[in-house]
């Protein structure tokens, strides 16, 4: 069996990261504490798919490759599937996950009306991370994309936006 | 009422929620990398993920004491041999040793032989002096 550490380990690396480029290196460029974000979550997600995907065959196409970031990738990482994928068969793919776990602990602690606008940004700081995650998985697969992510209404609802880049042939 | 009995490392890692330690490995990797790339000096960098270890270790000890039942250390080694059995083990899955004890008995190395953050590390010549806190 794979080897495993405590969920705190995880999440408390999550939130110090956040914290301390928030709040310690870059306190006043927000865009850029985002973006050191982002970076570190694209390696982490790079780094992981291509262990993952060592022994595989290529995908088909990118329809199988981004099932395969919603079935396998999403289970290694949080012991759960996406919930619902959606696309437009035109380059965007809309990922659900109902429930997402690094989110669980954020949303346990406020009520809808005591979320604060401090709040808001430290959700949308830590989902750049699992955002990078997906970037960085998506390269290693051949698709790059734009990826976002937007909070529901639901507590630990996100919806990850995968938007393909289009490559001109020549 | 009896008073709860310690639990051992091994039980408490049972039955805490547990993840991938090659994401945690890869995302500390991930971290350092980035660090290095955003700070540019080693000793920097040394002193931001010591500051980033302390944060989440003032933390973690709150986990600890709620799930470990242990009673209060008399002296500094016992709380040594407790944070290498019971605290390591309930959060990295690993057991440290106790060593290297000064005549005072007020400073000592904790020796992981198995560490899951150094795993798939290789160093470049230039960051030998980067420090796992």
């Amino acid at each position: 069996m794979a080897r495993e550490v405590s969920e705190s380990c995880m999440d408390s690396l999550i939130t110090e990261i956040v914290s301390s480029y928030c709040n310690r290196f870059y306190s006043d460029k927000p865009e850029l504490a985002a973006r050191r974000i982002e970076a570190i979550g694209y390696q982490v997600g790079h780094q992981l798919c291509e262990r993952y995907t060592m022994e595989r065959p290529r995908f088909s196409d990118h329809l199988e490759a981004i099932k395969f970031l919603c079935k396998d990738f999403w289970s290694e990482l949080f012991k759960k599937q996406i919930d619902n994928l959606k696309t437009n068969h035109r380059g965007t793919f809309v990922l659900q996950d109902n429930k997402f776990r690094w989110l669980s602990r954020v949303s346990a602690d406020t009520s809808v009306e005591s979320s604060s606008a401090a709040q808001d940004t430290t959700t949308s700081m830590l989902l750049y991370f699992p955002c990078g995650i997906i970037r960085g998985a998506l390269s290693t697969l051949g698709i790059p994309c734009a990826v976002s992510a937007d909070i529901s209404s639901l507590p630990a609802c996100v919806a990850i936006s995968l938007q393909e880049y289009t490559v001109d042939r020549e | 009422m009896a008073p709860a009995v310690p639990r051992s490392g091994d039980a408490i890692f049972a039955n805490v929620e547990r993840v991938n330690a090659e994401l945690f490995t890869l995302t500390y990797g991930a971290i350092v990398r980035q660090l290095l790339t955003d700070l540019e000096e080693v000793e920097e960098v040394n002193k931001q993920l010591d500051q980033m270890g302390y944060n989440i270790g003032i933390r973690l000890i709150d986990e600890f004491l709620a799930k470990s039942n242990v009673t209060r250390c008399v002296d500094f080694r016992e709380t040594a041999e407790v944070i290498a059995k019971v605290g390591f083990k309930m959060f990295l899955g690993v057991t440290a040793s106790v060593s290297n004890w000064d005549t005072e008995g007020t400073c000592c190395s904790l020796i992981l032989e198995d560490n899951p953050l150094v795993d798939f590390v290789e160093l470049p010549d230039t960051c030998q002096g980067v420090d796992e806190d």
